[in-house]
């Protein structure tokens, strides 16, 4: 019941939108209506391609972000506690971070080609700066404290870095990756967009080129909505393990 | 046996300023001894544990605990923090849970260990909560439980009752002396309440405001198991002169 109180907003827009395409307001050529749009999922999924490209996307999304989730973490953690490794990768964080990520579609695409790998990169390189931040960051803010208690427990110096920085890492972590989460939407559409051939971005670019727009408009859909379980996914993710948080 | 010797620390701050915490401190705690230290806020009390615990590098002086220079920290020198620094991320079970986990015993035996010593603070209704849910003095007395449920060879107290009512902090004295008796070991106790170094320890040391000397050690050893002991004259008189010797630093530090 509060879920679809807090959802009515939506409702009402997917309402006026219907309304609007079906009184002639807007004309459908620019906005289809919402049935034809829904028709056209149906369309698309029952020929396999809404499938077979998610699949793909989806995929490159993942193995992306999966390997920056692990790098970024590790390395973040390992710069807060070694300072070598700060002094050497803080210096590049910093130059890479105000690079706007799109920039290196055609970088990637040009060393690893049109396929997978070069998607996978892309993500990998961009979503990985706000993971190693957050790791980073809340790594530094682990109390010493908290570290002389475990060692003073018995665990030794390795252990430590597990048992205490890595959970008094997690709340910022855990900011960082939703960041990278939405950064790899943004990527993995625009990558597929410009040089792919197949992916929920490519199907939205080629059935735009071929005007079917009904269709297109419902590959547009279902990459927002797959954006927005994702995200609503990992935030319920995140407040279970960060229930020991008042 | 614990042996402090010319030891004096320094912290800098980031802007390179040098704070003078301790100078020149010099003080044995013997195997079985209870300690109690006491001194004005700020004299490097806890500065003190921290050196003891392994924590800090020692730059002046030496630490040296069975004969041997400590060289860090170990789950030999159990430490209670002023500020608990319990796992907020792990339940007041998981905290008490974590030390035995690393001395290797069993898991029944951990359980049942964590379980008595929950129930000794008073905080089995709580075992499952995690320090977020929990007032000041209840995150204390977890803390409490996590050090003394690995039975340290030395217990290093930071204020350990600080936080606690007049009530509880009497149960757990009582507790506190009936574990040392029962499980012998050199204990550091820190604290402000004079009555209470007085009526815990066998010996109190003083210290002057910073930097943090010794300013006087005082014996109190008494019949513990006296249930009038506070009562008695003897206990009142040393519990004044105490007093005025701690008074007395607070006012050189103005
Ligand atoms: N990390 C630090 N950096 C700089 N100065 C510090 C640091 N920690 C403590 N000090 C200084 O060292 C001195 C001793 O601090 P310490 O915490 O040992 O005092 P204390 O006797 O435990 O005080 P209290 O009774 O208030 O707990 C203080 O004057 C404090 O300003
Ligand atoms: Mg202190």
């Amino acid at each position: 019941m509060r879920v679809a109180v807090h959802y009515l907003p939506i409702v009402l827009i997917v309402i006026v939108w219907e309304a609007v395409s079906r009184f002639g307001i807007v004309p459908t050529r620019s906005l289809p209506s919402l049935t034809s749009v829904v028709n056209a999922w149906i369309e698309l999924v029952a020929s396999g391609e809404m499938l077979a490209n998610a699949a793909a996307s989806i995929w490159r999304g993942g193995a992306g972000l999966a390997i920056a989730i692990l790098v970024g973490a590790s390395l973040g953690i390992a710069m807060a506690w070694w300072r070598p490794l700060r002094m050497l990768v803080n210096p590049m964080v910093e130059a890479l971070y105000p690079l706007p990520k799109s920039a290196l579609i055609p970088v990637t695409a040009l060393w690893l080609g049109f396929g997978d790998a070069s998607k996978i990169l892309l993500i990998f390189l961009a979503c990985m700066l706000p993971v190693t931040l957050g790791a980073f960051n809340g790594a530094r803010g682990c109390e010493h404290v908290m570290v002389w208690s475990a060692r003073a427990l018995g665990a030794g110096r390795l252990r430590v870095l597990w048992d205490v920085v890595v959970p008094s890492a997690l709340p910022e972590l855990l900011n960082g990756i939703r960041t990278a989460l939405a950064l790899s939407f943004i990527l993995l559409v625009s990558s597929e967009l410009i040089a792919s051939r197949n992916g929920l971005g490519y199907l939205i670019g080629s059935l735009g080129e071929a005007g079917v727009y009904d269709a297109m408009f419902a590959a547009v859909l279902t990459v927002a909505f797959l954006g927005f379980i994702s995200d609503r996914v990992f935030q319920r993710f995140s407040q279970w393990v960060l229930r020991w948080r008042a | 046996m614990i042996e402090v010797e010319g030891l004096s620390h320094t912290y800098r701050t980031p802007d390179g300023r040098a704070v003078s915490a301790l100078d020149n401190i010099s003080l044995t705690v013997a195997e079985r001894e209870f300690v109690a230290l006491l001194g004005p806020s700020g004299c490097g009390k806890s500065t003190l544990l921290y050196l003891l615990g392994g924590f800090l590098p020692i730059e002046r002086g030496v630490i040296r605990f069975n004969s041997t220079p400590i060289t860090g920290p170990g789950p030999d020198r159990g430490i209670v923090f002023q500020h608990f620094a319990l796992f907020p991320w792990k339940t007041v079970r998981g905290n008490v849970l974590y030390g035995l986990e690393k001395m290797g015993l069993p898991r029944a035996d951990r359980e049942a260990r964590a379980r008595e010593f929950i129930e000794m603070v008073g905080l089995s209704a709580f075992a499952d909560s995690y320090p977020s849910q929990l007032s000041g003095g209840m995150k204390q007395r977890a803390a409490i439980a996590r050090t003394l449920a690995v039975d340290p060879g030395t217990l290093l107290m930071d204020e350990p009752f600080g936080a606690l009512d007049a009530q509880t902090r009497t149960q757990m004295q009582t507790e506190l002396l009936r574990i040392w008796r029962r499980s012998p070991k050199a204990v550091v106790f820190v604290t402000h309440d004079v009555q209470e170094a007085v009526y815990l320890a066998e010996r109190i040391i003083v210290m002057s405001a910073r930097p943090g000397r010794i300013k006087a050690i005082v014996d109190a050893k008494f019949d513990r198991e006296d249930p009038q002991l506070v009562r008695t004259q003897a206990f009142r008189d040393r519990v004044d002169e105490v007093w005025a010797l701690v008074h007395d630093n607070t006012a050189e530090a103005r």
